[in-house]
C-alpha cells in the first residue's frame, strides 16, 4: 500500500487530506498522479496542475521518482511560509 | 482511519493565548519552557548541539531567544536575529489575519537541512528557527531566525540565506482572511529569485 497526503489549498479542494491506495500498477509518482485523476473531474483537473509538488518518505521528488509499497507520498502545492 | 497527523486537526483555530506579563517570573517560567526539549501537544521542538528548531502555535519572546543565544557563549561577538510579522494588507486588500499549516515531519527535516548548508558556507556558532502555525492575527509574530558568530558578516549572511531558503522549501502554507473571505496565498516569484541568488 502507498499513503498518500494532501496540504493546504489542494487538500480544501479534493476534501480529502489523506488516503491509501494500492501499490499494484504503480512504479512512479506519474503513475500514482494519474491514478488519482481519474477519480473525478475535479481530481483530474487539480492532478493537472503543473505548479503541484510531490514529496516520497519527506523528501522532494519529480514524477520520474519510483514509489515503493509503505512509502508516503505527499502533493502540495508551492510553498508559502516565511 | 486513524488520523496520522493529529496535528493538522489541531489547526481548528487554536485558542491564542494572551501575551503573558513580562514579570521576572514569567520570564523565567518561559525561559525554562524554551529549554524544554520535546514534543508538545501544538508542534515539535528539536533541539541538538547549537541548533534549535521550533514549530508552535503559542508566541515568543524575542529577549528571551536572544537571552539564549548569549548565555554561555562568550566566543561568538555578533547575534543577528530576524522577526516576520503578520501585516495588515497584501495584494491591495486588507488583511484580517493568517492560518498557517505545515507538515509535520517534512517540514522540521527540511529546516535542518538548510541550517546546516548554512553551517558548511559561513563559519557560524548557535542557529534558532521558530516558526508558528495555526490562526494568528495582525502584528502577531511568525517567524524567527537567530544566528550568532565570531564576527557580524557569518551571522548576517547565513540569517538571511536561512529565511530566504525557509520561504522557499520549507513546507508552511498560509491562509489569508480578509473581508472578500479566505484564500491561500500563491507563491511569490520573487522569492525564487531572491533564493537562487546564493
Amino acid at each position: 500500500m502507498i499513503n498518500v497526503v494532501f496540504f493546504a489549498a489542494l487538500r480544501e479542494q479534493l476534501d480529502c487530506s489523506e488516503l491509501t491506495v494500492s501499490s499494484e500498477n504503480i512504479t512512479t509518482v506519474a503513475d500514482l498522479k494519474r491514478q488519482l485523476a481519474s477519480k473525478s473531474e475535479q481530481w483530474q483537473t487539480l492532478f493537472g496542475n503543473t505548479s503541484l509538488l510531490s514529496a516520497i518518505n519527506h523528501e522532494m521528488v519529480d514524477d520520474e521518482q519510483v514509489i515503493k509499497s509503505g512509502d508516503e507520498v505527499a502533493f502540495f502545492p508551492p510553498v508559502t511560509g516565511g | 482511519m486513524k488520523n496520522r497527523y493529529p496535528e493538522r486537526e489541531a489547526r481548528k483555530p487554536s485558542v491564542h493565548p494572551e501575551r503573558e506579563e513580562r514579570t521576572v517570573e514569567g520570564r523565567q517560567a518561559s525561559f525554562d519552557k524554551l529549554r524544554t526539549n520535546g514534543k508538545d501537544e501544538n508542534g515539535t521542538k528539536i533541539k541538538i548541539m547549537n541548533q534549535e528548531i521550533s514549530i508552535q502555535t503559542s508566541d515568543f519572546s524575542l529577549s528571551d531567544e536572544v537571552a539564549l543565544l548569549e548565555q554561555d557563549n562568550a566566543s561568538d561577538g555578533a547575534i543577528v536575529t530576524f522577526t516576520g510579522r503578520v501585516r495588515n494588507h497584501n495584494n491591495g486588500m486588507d488583511v484580517s489575519g493568517l492560518t498557517l499549516e505545515y507538515y509535520p515531519g517534512m517540514t522540521e527535516k527540511l529546516l535542518a537541512k538548510i541550517i546546516n548548508t548554512a553551517k558548511t558556507r559561513w563559519n557560524i556558532g548557535r542557529v534558532k528557527v521558530i516558526h508558528r502555525i495555526g490562526e494568528l492575527s495582525i502584528g502577531e509574530q511568525i517567524v524567527f531566525v537567530g544566528v550568532t558568530s565570531k564576527h557580524r558578516h557569518d551571522a548576517f549572511a547565513a540569517n538571511e540565506f536561512i529565511m530566504d531558503f525557509l520561504k522557499v522549501q520549507a513546507p508552511f502554507w498560509k491562509k489569508e482572511r480578509t473581508e472578500q473571505g479566505e484564500s491561500w496565498l500563491d507563491a511569490k516569484a520573487t522569492d525564487d529569485t531572491k533564493a537562487q541568488k546564493w
